[in-house]
């Protein structure tokens, strides 16, 4: 199959490598990016474990190609602890709620909910639990992680 | 809430998660995010077909590819093949109905392996499997257990001469006069539908030839060490020569981390190639390939008197363990049988198990296997009852609860030929506790209230009894080191439980150190020299005693030495940050480090508990059904859990409400269907429907701690299943009381909602 050569851009470091065009995104950010944090979980849209973010945009990452992404700015969970180890508010508020158990969904979790916080506003548990909707999460029952985003989004009101 | 603080009360609190940190930034590891250089990727070719004969195998054109390496089938394992053996629970015959790792000759069910290729990327392998023609010659598939038995059905293994896997019978008590005298008698038939423990990281593994001829297999997970013996075993080497390391595991429930064909297939592959390989398994093939659960038929009778008391109970059931009897052999019908009766005193019980093969999936564990089965069968059929007695539900099932005066209590059937016996308890007390603080009263107000029309609303009650513990034994070695911190080794696993976290708490305590601490070690067979896993709600009741009792031999050896050199009694010496010291008295005290020379101190321990031990709970809902679309809204859902002792109530929260979602989304959502060719038709989370946040209640939880166990030094029970065990009976007893029409099938789609309703206007 063909090779072609692809520039991406993810958490302010550009890649550069020659792939197959029909090579998923996901697969380039685990396997040619080595940023593993970002999982696989159905490989057909349903789960949200691959998300992350491009242009502060959630997309599946398992359902684009990574030639798509060129030109496109990326971001996955480990863009989001700041570089002395401090977590994100919403890592934090997961750890402190026990919104997380086996931790596999949780970073297409974070991916997904992180351009809700910027919103900056109150949220109801209506409107959390929609936003958390597209993710699938076996371990929690949800609840913890509604309440991980309640605190969140207090905490960086 | 609070973490990091050194306190002598570890034990008890909600502490934050050791796991957390390297899960929530990326930093975690799990199968497949582990790479060894050079490593070939595998694809696993599965059969199209439920029941046919394999007439030949061509891969030629597959081989053809310079980047397919090999492909592998069974004519090239050793022979004869190898079946994989039971690990526990066996019934006499049972062997004769293991799987080998390939197919040879006929397939029994679709998806089952029949080659592997290995290649230089994933993808170059799974466009392999398209280039491999197998010839099959379609064979008339089995998919009802019910129907395995008739003499007319195919029998699936031929050597085995009968599609009867094995056969349970338990009784006590004179069931015939009981029925006999009865003023009531009940019966129906129920089914449990077929659904799984999807685990939202697929399965995956890491395997690569060791120097001297062993194996080192990363991806790992439950019972790793038992795991290596088989694979040992299976291999052919020596049990030393096989190294298995537990990654980070995306969940288990039962499902993942059991002996798969893969599991000796990637090893065994990776000898061969003389390279590592690698295997992801995708999620259709988790569907397919992962053990499946739950599928039983119960034809069930209960007796009763005009006053409701329970008098009988009489039950004969189907387990549909799919095509070939896997690693846990009987465990599932025998769970069953142990815990049909619940916690309520019945004069006579008479059940019979039968475990049948046929063309689907193989079947195992799924969490709270059997019971939420048997919970469903004896909770419907007490609802049945009360509505014919016209009795309120909560009060017929406290009318006949086991008292408190009679623990520890018999209940007369067996779990592998080991006596049930309930070993504390205040049955009454968790159902008055959780009645009252769930408001009982305000539900069935809301439920007389009109809802409006083409809605009906239900309350529904469930209350069961738990098992936790099996497996008699766990290891643990505890080390101290002349900084004060701890490791603790354990022979338990994660799965995503937060083991680390509850075993350090235990370690911490005591010790009498920080939590900070302690660090836990598990899952790699060259670290920790034996161990039992994490199943059945296990490893904080075993893994923990283990720990604790290790644990306070170091703590007592250091102390014992301080004593001497202080001249002072031990019992007023602690251990604090890197000294040991006189309690009140700091200055008073002597380094670790002249106490310990040079190597950790260390201790082992081995705890043994014969025993099993019996939690015990209650699940309470109230929801409105829509008579037209089927849908199901919950009003109001509940779960009060006696757990003995919670080392960390915020984790055996989050168990309860996580293990609630599974079987809420068992009761409504989740079915792994089947066509009449005997194919999976809900093989994608399209149609394999795992609730969603949309689809949760917030659940309210009441963890009670009136019963700790005397089976071991913390009074703990295993809390991971008892959120799941009554789900699919109090979801079935609300839809009939809000229908008016007893449901007996799950789970209750909104189609079979619909019907239930007109079932209800029809008669």
């Amino acid at each position: 199959m063909t090779s072609r050569k692809v520039s991406i851009e993810i958490n302010g470091k550009t890649y550069e490598r020659d792939i197959e065009p029909r090579l998923l995104l996901s697969d380039f950010i685990r396997h040619e990016a080595g940023l593993t944090g970002t999982h696989v979980g159905c490989e057909h849209g349903v789960c949200g474990a691959c998300t992350v973010q491009m242009d502060g945009q959630p997309v599946r990452s398992c359902l684009t190609l990574a030639v798509q992404a060129e030109g496109h700015s990326l971001t996955t969970v480990e863009s989001l602890a700041e570089e002395d180890g401090t977590l994100h508010p919403l890592q934090q508020a997961f750890h402190e709620t026990h919104g997380l158990q086996c931790g596999f969904c949780t970073p297409g979790f974070l991916m997904s909910l992180e351009p809700l916080l910027g919103e900056a506003r109150d949220f109801d548990d209506r409107e959390i639990r929609e936003a958390l909707a597209g993710n699938l999460c076996r371990c929690t029952g949800y609840q913890n992680i509604v309440a991980a985003v309640r605190l969140a989004a207090e905490r960086m009101q | 809430m609070v973490t990091g603080v050194d306190a002598e009360r570890v034990v008890g609190r909600s502490l934050w998660r050791k796991e957390d940190r390297r899960l929530l930034t990326g930093g975690s590891c799990f199968v497949d995010d582990f790479e060894r250089p050079g490593a070939l990727h595998a694809a696993i070719l599965r059969s199209p077909h439920a029941h046919a004969r394999i007439v030949a195998i061509d891969a030629t054109a597959a081989l053809e590819d310079e980047r397919v390496v090999d492909v592998v089938t069974s004519d090239d394992l050793p022979h004869p093949l190898p079946r994989i053996p039971m690990r526990m629970f066996r019934i006499d015959g049972m062997e004769r109905l293991l799987q080998s790792p390939l197919a040879e000759g006929v397939v029994r069910y679709s998806g089952e392996p029949v080659a592997v290729v290995l290649a230089d990327s994933r993808y170059v392998a799974e466009d392999a499997l398209e280039l491999i023609a197998v010839a099959y010659e379609p064979l008339e598939p089995l998919l009802d257990a019910t129907a395995a038995l008739d003499p007319e059905s195919p029998v699936l293994h031929a050597e085995a001469g009968t599609n009867l896997a094995g056969e349970i019978h338990v009784s006590f008590g004179d069931v015939d006069a009981a029925f006999a005298e009865a003023d009531v008698v009940l019966e129906e038939r129920l089914y449990s539908h077929r659904h799984g423990a999807v685990p939202m990281e697929p399965r995956g593994l890491v395997a690569e030839g060791a120097d001297g001829g062993g194996v080192t297999v990363w991806g790992a997970a439950k019972v790793v060490h038992t795991n290596r013996r088989i694979l040992a075993a299976l291999l052919g080497l020596p049990e030393d020569r096989v190294r298995l390391v537990e990654l980070d595991v995306g969940g288990g429930f039962g499902g993942r981390g059991e002996f798969y064909p893969e599991d000796f297939l990637i090893p065994f592959c990776a000898l061969r190639a003389g390279k590592p390989v690698s295997w992801t398994e995708d999620r259709e093939e988790n569907l397919r390939a992962l053990n499946h659960s739950r599928e039983q038929v119960h034809d069930t009778a209960i007796a009763l008197r005009a006053d409701g008391t329970l008098l009988a109970l009489r039950d004969r059931f189907y387990f549909n363990t799919g095509a070939y009897v896997r690693t846990h052999g009987a465990v599932v019908p025998n769970m069953s049988v142990a815990l049909l009766p619940g916690p309520y005193r019945w004069a006579a019980y008479d059940c019979t198990a039968l475990q049948v093969v046929t063309n689907k999936t193989p079947a195992g564990t799924y969490r709270a296997p059997g019971r939420y089965e048997a919970n469903f069968v004896r909770e419907r059929l007490l609802d049945i009852a009360a509505h014919r007695l016209g009795r309120d539900p909560a009060d017929l099932r406290r009318q006949n609860l086991i008292p408190a005066s009679e623990m520890p209590y018999q209940v007369g059937t067996h779990t592998d030929n080991h006596p049930v016996v309930f070993d504390s308890g205040d049955f009454e007390l968790l159902l008055d506790k959780g009645l009252q603080c769930f408001g009982y009263e305000e539900m069935l107000r809301w439920r007389a209230a009109d809802p409006g029309p083409g809605r009906r609303r239900g309350v529904g009650v469930s209350y069961f009894v738990e098992k936790s513990g099996i497996a008699r034994w766990e290891y643990a070695r505890v080390a101290v080191g002349d900084d004060g911190g701890a490791v603790a080794y354990v022979g338990s696993a994660s799965v995503g439980q937060g083991v680390e976290t509850v075993l350090a708490q235990v370690c911490a305590e005591a010790l009498g150190i920080s939590y900070d601490a302690v660090m836990v070690s598990h899952g790699d067979t060259d670290v920790v020299p034996e161990g039992m896993g994490a199943f059945g709600s296990r490893a904080t009741m075993l893994g923990g005693s283990a720990v604790a009792i290790a644990a306070e031999a170091v703590r007592k050896r250091l102390v014992d030495a301080a004593a001497e050199r202080l001249e002072a009694s031990p019992d007023d010496l602690i251990i604090e940050g890197d000294r040991v010291i006189a309690r009140g008295s700091p200055a008073v005290g002597v380094p670790l480090a002249e106490l310990i020379d040079g190597a950790p101190e260390e201790e082992e321990a081995r705890f043994e508990s014969p025993d099993m031990s019996f939690p015990y709970g209650l699940h309470l809902v109230a929801l409105e059904a829509d008579v037209e679309t089927g849908a199901l809204d919950i009003h109001r859902y509940a779960v009060a859990y006696d757990v003995g002792r919670a080392v960390n109530p915020q984790l055996v929260h989050g168990q309860i409400v996580g293990g609630l979602a599974q079987g809420l989304g068992g009761a409504v959502l989740e079915e792994l269907a089947y066509d009449a060719s005997g194919q999976l038709v809900s093989g994608s989370f399209m149609d394999y429907l795992l609730p969603t946040a949309g689809e949760m209640p917030e659940v309210r939880v009441l963890i009670t701690e009136d019963a700790p166990t005397p089976l071991n030094p913390l009074g703990v029970k295993g809390a991971g299943e008892g959120g799941t065990a009554a789900a699919g009976a109090v979801i079935a007893n609300a839809v009939s009381d809000a229908l008016g029409a007893e449901a007996t099938v799950l789970p209750l789609t909104p189609e079979r909602v619909v019907d239930l309703a007109h079932e209800r206007r029809a008669a």
